[in-house]
């Protein structure tokens, strides 16, 4: 498995997942730094991501969409906070309208990546953090569950995978 | 199926109550304690610098959003964690996970795609065989 374990804090309203990769922390790390690769994974195969900004310096900001199966465009921004290569990341990441600008009610999930060599290979952990506002449940109720619906199709399989297994 | 109940159990009005339940400090308190135990909604306000009021309008917030419930037993009214409210708190960070988990899969992908001339084994399987002299790690 690529994630080898994920803590969740009810009260906290954070995720942390930790995921292992058969590379080297300097390639782990071209997949966050590398608009052209992030693209590649950020968003799931229905609704693939692209990034029209990424200004990859602390301080800088991305811009991305991601387009829908019928064609649709969902906006997001990220603004990077910390960036110490190729160890630690740090961004705010929230949606934006449909100009690119961030939709200021809707609140940011906090990310912290981090990269740590275990031999030849990389530990990444993500710390996914949401604002405890009232902002939050948009959200989850918006974005995350209309990506979400996407990604679940492809779940109900790899469930079914895994109890057929 | 975990994702089949989502689907059906999950509405945005119920995703709404239930994050504005947990929006607010008093109110994630409240919930880890019911947990634990049960307490009395007086019990409950004698924790808080707020009046009793307030502390039942807290009260009401979560048991809308089914994080609790409440059951009057003499004169006391008693707040336990309503676990079905609870679970579907987290099964929203379940999502969550399972959206990193498909992105470490690609990003897997990404990477045995990089580093093996030929595309290797599907999904998991991107623990290739690779392991001996390393690859240039940054630093």
């Amino acid at each position: 498995m690529t994630v080898v374990s994920s803590v969740k804090n009810l009260e906290a309203l954070s995720l942390t997942v930790v995921a292992e990769f058969d590379a080297g922390v300097g390639r782990v790390w071209q997949i966050w730094e590398d608009p052209r690769q992030l693209e590649r994974w950020w968003g799931p195969p229905t609704w693939p991501a692209t990034f029209e900004k990424h200004e990859f310096v602390p301080g800088g900001e991305a811009s991305y969409y991601m387009t829908g199966p019928e064609g649709e465009k969902a906006r997001g921004w990220w603004r990077f906070v910390t960036i110490n290569a190729p160890h630690r990341l740090e961004f705010d990441d929230g949606f934006a309208d449909d100009n690119g600008d961030p939709v200021a009610d809707m609140g940011t999930i906090h990310g912290v990546v981090t990269l740590e060599p275990i031999g030849d290979r990389t530990r990444m952990t993500i710390l996914s953090t949401f604002e405890a506002e009232e902002q939050m449940e948009k959200i989850v109720a918006m974005g995350m569950e209309e990506g979400m619906r996407e990604a679940l199709g492809q779940v109900d399989a790899i469930i079914a995978e895994s109890v057929n297994a | 199926m975990v994702v089949d109940q989502l689907r059906t159990q999950l509405n945005d009005d119920e995703l709404d109550r239930l994050f504005q339940a947990f929006a607010d400090a008093t109110r994630r308190d409240i919930v880890r304690r019911v947990t634990v135990g049960e307490y009395s909604v007086s019990g409950l306000a004698a924790l808080y610098a707020m009046s009793f009021a307030a502390v039942q309008k807290h009260v009401a917030v979560l048991e809308r959003a089914s994080l609790v419930s409440k059951e009057k037993r003499g004169r006391e009214q008693i707040v336990r964690a309503n676990h079905d409210g609870l679970q579907r708190a987290r099964r929203l960070l379940d999502d969550y996970e399972v959206i990193w988990r498909q992105r470490a899969d690609r990003i897997a992908d990404l990477l045995a795609e990089s580093a093996a001339p030929e595309p290797g084994e599907t999904q998991a399987g991107a623990r290739s065989t690779k392991k001996s002299q390393g690859q240039a790690e940054g630093n």
